[in-house]
């Protein structure tokens, strides 16, 4: 519609019968995605998918931002162009996904990204100078296309995010990002960006060089703050575009600092870059495993492209970005990332009543760290401990926490203090009557959570649900002191709260659907990834790990170094090791798991003898909170060493391993296949919804990315997620394979590695698969 | 607060005579105040139970662009001056005020109770208590409705309002390293500690803390604000230099007219005597439009000349009982009426105090913006002036931002800041509400209207109105 006025506009004072002849067939093949407006001498390209809320650069939206581009280019009266997006929130969030799933093979992905490629030569080429007006997410396609543009104006609101996911989708940049990026921002940003994958907010692009100028988001005016924002963005980017034809604003910037300037002469040494080749490759190597592609082709595309020249750079991209789209990492992770999409929304519906006050019970790591993310949602947290210095250590927790984000400038000291008004620290129950949640976070003692439940319903109003944060007591079993068991509901955070991105909701028979649908609403608010599990003991995540923890015991105890069993474990994907992993759990809590669950399924738990735990408790070495437990941790220090102490205990209570399930990826299979076997029982008991939130489980259960965790600041964001999936693996792996090794091992230990019937029954039909 | 007092005031029972004449007034006040629109001989806004306060003379000093003349007095002796021309002014004797409430912003420190310290170097009694008081550019608003409320409530018959702000010099700070260490310093007992407390002084300890005209809770400086404030109301830039330019112009005929009565003169000591403004400079479109913007770089709107100055200045103003001031003598100049404070978002809506006080102070009154003969609003940015005026004209924002109807309209510019603003005149932050409330007095007497309206935006998203009426003739 906004072509044809443009057109009129642009025509106006010629011939009238070309005039009509040119809306005529317009009218008819009326554009839906892109369409232009002439404002002055400049083109206003304003992209719109009115089929979705955010813009992706689909096949619709690729046909007609090409059209719109040659009439603009075509059109006498046009100078320059804006390209901007109505939709707030988004400028171009990338490709569309589906369009490369759509390919058959390799050669028609390869044809799909040189097809981009071509079309931003242009953009780059064009001989009028188009600005890219950003607001909100400009990701993936959408950075690409913006980065073939001539200048780039970014606001400065929250939600203007700068970025290459592509990684993390197993895929590379592949419209030419790989060799523009380089040259925009400089190799090692270039790289950081493309290999993490990570967000990148206006202000540090703008810092970066990947935007030009920056607009601030404004307030309500005569239209909404988001509708005049994207007005305001379009008036300035419309200056600028003058400006820049007029050759009042230098499209280049010669003044750069000093550090740039230096940076740029440093990089002209072909020494330099491959050293920085070497040391990136090196990186991704270590935190990969070599297990997944993509980083190492971005690495060559750039590396390409770099030093012999763009047309090998494009076609190295091209060409890789085919082969990449195709290989079964990709896949995987494209299915992780639609498992994650599907998991971050409320199957349940919209509770009856918004948690607006939510009471927390206990005040230790995991108590602080639920109210650490649910203070700073805008919702009213209690925080309640038994006595002043467990209270006063939890309160400091939050403190901490959100100071943290102050001092990297997330919020600011204001924003800080404001959110802490949220949260209320108390040692009694008065205000209760106000909770529409309590979630407990106090020892795991069946007697004390009745006491707790008790207590609690004697001062909460009928509407307000309890949550127990209990890592394996069975929810009925904690229900059953309760006088209103369909609002009991069991919440299952990880440690740190804060890092974890998992959620466990565990539902009981009696559970209220309601009751289901406000812990998740309350979970999503804390930005959680959600599985909803039935009722048992250890639910899934615990009852999957508690096996391979007690192989992982025996594994010890048999004489493997911890180091060796964390390089095992991690080897074959994990993203934590298994001794590692016991350590950030807590052995305090690995060993009551180990017992509660030892107790509830038999000696298919057993494995490593319990008592190796216990003792370690008894000594004090509770894992990294007490500072020691396989290893011992000291602040500051990033290296960590094995516990000496440990090796007493290991040898008190030494095995000797039998020769034929001991080789490394014996020990290897040992590990996973406990893993595997308990969580397709978890699918065969109903205990899970399907195999995705099992796998979704796994991933997001089992450690957190090292970019989050603090560990490593940079790269590779992708290793993370290449953790292990329990169902694909059977996937992948084939079922048969997995119990004919299992057999082998029920051989040596007994019912321990019995492959569950589920898992025979996908072993016997190979067509059987979890995931389509 | 003081709001609150005159409510419950209101709500007292009244002498029958009173109740008569005022029932009798509120039957027919609608018809009465559309017919007298024209005539200019609106009803009186008294009402039973509620004293009649007056503004009975308001002065100030010349406001000066901070570091001329003024730049080596402190903030009381400014101050100090202002009460020394009201006392000359009203011949007033030193004792026969109950109270004293000073408003400032930057406070020097070691005057800190600055009413205080100006009261006794203005040679009041020592018998009469005084107190500052602090709410941004609304301080010495604050201050006058302060005594209207306690004047409202019994408690005194004559107060000395007024204001004071100096720009020529404020609070440096050393940094809190260092200060911490100073402080150390003290309690150290040995030279040992001495020594050591000394030399954990580092370089970056010295680099000082510069007092910024930025929001504590946003970080953001007024100046970028009204910039997003006038982008946000699509406020060009023509449009705001177009008001400035209108502000000198009136600011200048008035100077030249000598319709500025509220200022006194002032023998500087060391220097020569003032007596006029200083920044009040009329320019030209041209000249204007080849500043660059000072806050949103390269691309805003908001520039030096079309912003308030950075400005010293203090003004007083003498409140009372109506009674009180006829039994002394004295013929009021006006009649303090309704008032309001109201406050909103500090960061997207931080200058728009006059578009949600303006119309709910004319709520209370009773009356609607055509009643009003004269406006006087605070002009601290051109462009957020105009982005008051497009917000009062906007169905849009009045429903959705301000709960009415529709629109609540706009004053007409012919009854708007005639004789200049805070753009020309200055603006000394804590002594601009006076001179406001004194000007709609003047105004109301030279133009002969009944109805006058003052309205300010101040930082931290707040916001003040009051409604004046003239002193019958």
């Amino acid at each position: 519609m906004a072509g044809v006025r443009a057109l009129g506009a642009s025509l106006s004072g010629s011939d009238t019968i070309i005039l009509s002849l040119f809306i005529f067939p317009s009218l008819f093949l009326a554009r839906t995605h892109v369409n232009y407006e002439v404002k002055g001498d400049v083109a206003v390209v304003r992209i719109n998918d009115p089929t979705s809320k955010v813009n992706t650069l689909s096949v619709q939206m690729q046909t007609e931002m090409a059209e719109v581009m040659n009439e603009v280019w075509a059109n006498n009266a046009v100078q320059s162009a804006v390209l901007i997006s109505s939709k707030p929130g988004c400028f171009i969030a990338g490709a569309d996904i589906n369009m490369i799933q759509a390919c058959n093979n390799a050669e028609e992905v390869t044809k799909l990204s040189q097809e981009g490629q071509k079309m931003f030569e242009k953009i780059e080429k064009s001989p009028k100078p188009i600005v890219a007006a950003i607001n909100g997410s400009c990701l993936g396609g959408g950075l690409e296309f913006a980065i073939a543009c001539q200048y780039r104006i970014a606001t400065k609101s929250k939600k203007t995010v700068l970025g290459t996911p592509e990684v993390m989708l197993g895929l590379l940049p592949g419209a030419g990002g790989t060799q523009r990026l380089p040259k925009m921002v400089g190799l090692p940003s270039a790289f950081d960006m493309m290999l993490t994958g990570r967000n990148i907010r206006a202000d540090k692009a703008k810092k970066m060089g990947l935007v030009d100028q920056l607009v601030d988001p404004l307030g309500p005016g005569l239209k909404s703050p988001e509708e005049r924002t994207i007005d305001y963005l379009e008036e300035v980017a419309i200056e600028y575009a003058k400006g820049i034809v007029n050759k009042k604003i230098p499209l280049r910037k010669e003044k750069g600092t000093m550090q740039s300037k230096l940076c740029y002469y440093i990089m002209s040494f072909e020494l330099v870059r491959n050293q920085i080749y070497k040391t990136v490759h090196g990186k991704v190597m270590k935190q990969s495993k070599g297990l997944y592609p993509a980083p190492l082709k971005i690495i060559e595309c750039v590396k390409t492209g770099v030093e012999q020249g763009p047309t090998a750079g494009y076609l190295a991209e091209s060409q890789n970005f085919g082969q990449l789209a195709k290989t079964p990492e990709s896949a995987a992770l494209i299915g992780l990332y639609h498992g994650q999409v599907a998991c971050k929304k409320n199957r349940f519906g919209t509770p009856q009543r918004e948690v607006k006050t939510l009471a927390i019970l206990g005040a230790g790591l995991m108590g602080a760290g639920i109210a650490q993310v649910t203070v700073d949602k805008g919702v009213h947290t209690v925080l309640k401990d038994t006595t002043l210095t467990g209270l006063s250590r939890g309160e400091q927790q939050v403190y901490k926490g959100l100071n943290d984000k102050t001092k990297k400038k997330n919020i600011t000291s204001f924003q800080r203090d404001s959110i802490l008004s949220n949260l209320t620290g108390q040692l009694d129950y008065s205000g209760f009557e106000n909770a529409d949640m309590v979630i407990e976070a106090v020892f795991e003692d069946i007697n004390i959570k009745h006491a707790v439940i008790k207590e609690v319903e004697a001062v909460v109003s009928p509407h307000c649900i309890f949550a127990s944060n209990t890592s394996a007591l069975p929810i009925k079993d904690i229900a059953a002191a309760s006088k209103r068991p369909d609002k009991v509901i069991g919440m299952h955070y990880f440690s740190p709260v804060d890092k974890m991105q998992l959620l466990e909701i565990i539902t009981t028979e009696q559970t209220s659907k309601d009751t289901t649908a406000s812990a998740v609403a309350v979970g999503l608010k804390q930005g959680k990834v959600i599985i909803v599990v039935g009722d048992g003991p250890g639910f899934y995540t615990t009852r999957c790990l508690a096996p391979m923890l007690a192989e992982a015991v025996r594994v010890l105890q048999e004489g493997t170094d911890p180091k060796k069993l964390d390089a095992l474990t991690t080897g074959f994907g994990f993203p934590v090791g298994a001794a590692t992993l016991a350590d950030e759990v807590g052995i305090d809590v690995a060993a009551h798991v180990a017992e509660d669950l030892g107790k509830a399924f038999g000696s298919r738990f057993g494995g490593g003898n319990v008592e190796v735990l216990k003792t370690m408790v008894d000594l004090g070495f509770k894992g990294r909170k007490s500072g020691k437990g396989c290893y011992v941790y000291q602040p500051g220090l990033k290296v960590k060493e094995v516990n000496p102490e440990i090796g007493e205990i290991l040898e008190k209570y030494k095995m000797t391993p039998n020769p034929a399930v001991s080789s490394d990826s014996d020990v290897q299979y040992r590990l996973v296949s406990r893993f595997v076997n308990e969580a397709v029982l978890c699918l065969q008991e109903g205990i899970l919804n399907g195999p995705l939130e099992g796998d979704i489980g796994a991933v997001f259960g089992l450690g957190f990315p090292p970019c989050l965790g603090g560990q490593s600041s940079t790269l590779v964001i992708s290793s993370s997620k290449c953790c292990f999936r329990p169902f694909r693996f059977v996937d992948t792996l084939g079922a048969d394979k997995l119990v004919e090794k299992m057999r082998r091992f029920e051989a040596v230990y007994g019912n321990q590695f019995t492959p569950c019937q589920l898992l025979l029954d996908h072993a016997k039909d190979s067509s059987k698969k979890f995931h389509k | 607060m003081a709001s609150m007092l005159l409510n419950t005031v209101r709500s007292c029972s009244t002498s029958p005579s009173w109740a008569m004449r005022i029932g009798a007034r509120s039957l027919s006040t609608t018809a009465q105040l559309q017919a007298q629109v024209q005539t200019k001989s609106k009803k009186t806004l008294a009402r039973p139970g509620v004293k009649n306060i007056v503004l009975v003379e308001g002065v100030r000093t010349p406001f000066l662009l901070s570091g001329t003349t003024y730049a080596d007095l402190m903030p009381h002796d400014l101050a100090r001056a202002a009460l020394q021309g009201l006392l000359h002014r009203t011949g007033l004797p030193k004792d026969a005020v109950d109270y004293i409430i000073y408003g400032t912003v930057i406070q020097e420190v070691k005057t800190s109770n600055v009413a205080r310290e100006a009261a006794l170097g203005a040679g009041f009694s020592d018998k009469i208590p005084a107190h500052t008081v602090t709410m941004a550019c609304i301080s010495s608003n604050q201050a006058m409705t302060s005594a209207v409320g306690l004047i409202a409530a019994g408690q005194c018959d004559a107060v000395v309002a007024g204001g004071v702000e100096f720009m020529s010099d404020v609070p440096i700070r050393h940094s809190r390293k260092m200060r911490k260490t100073m402080l150390s310093l003290n309690k150290a007992k040995t030279l040992g500690q001495r020594l050591s407390l000394i030399g954990s002084i580092r370089l970056a300890h010295l680099s000082p803390e510069l007092p910024a005209v930025a929001e504590f809770s946003t970080a953001e400086t007024m100046g970028h604000s009204a910039d997003r404030l006038a982008a946000a109301f699509g406020v060009s830039r023509v449009e705001q230099d177009e008001f400035a330019l209108r502000s000198h112009t009136l600011a200048k005929k008035a100077q030249d007219a000598g319709l500025l009565q509220d200022v006194i003169s002032f023998k500087v000591p060391g220097r020569d005597i003032v007596s006029k403004d200083n920044g009040i400079r009329p320019s030209s479109m041209e000249q204007m439009g080849k500043l660059k913007a000072a806050f949103v770089k390269p691309h805003g709107t908001v520039t030096a000349a079309n912003s308030s100055f950075l400005t010293d200045g203090a003004s007083a103003v003498l409140v009372m009982s109506e009674e009180k001031a006829l039994a002394m003598g004295y013929k009021p100049k006006a009649y303090l009426r309704d008032f309001v404070y109201v406050s909103q978002d500090p960061k997207d809506q931080l200058l728009l105090g006059p578009t949600y006080g303006t119309p709910k102070v004319l709520e209370r009154a009773g009356l609607s913006m055509s009643d009003i003969d004269v406006f006087e609003f605070h002009e601290a940015f051109a462009g957020q002036i105009m982005a008051n005026l497009k917000a009062m004209d906007s169905d849009w924002f009045g429903q959705t931002y301000l709960g009415r109807k529709s629109k609540v309209g706009t004053p007409p510019m012919e009854k708007f800041n005639l004789w200049g603003g805070s753009l020309s005149l200055g603006h000394p932050f804590g002594a601009t509400g006076c001179r406001l409330v004194t000007t709609v007095a003047h105004r109301l007497q030279k133009e002969g209207g009944q109805y006058g309206l003052v309205a300010a935006c101040a930082a931290g998203g707040q916001g003040h109105a009051m409604v004046i009426e003239a002193y019958p003739q």
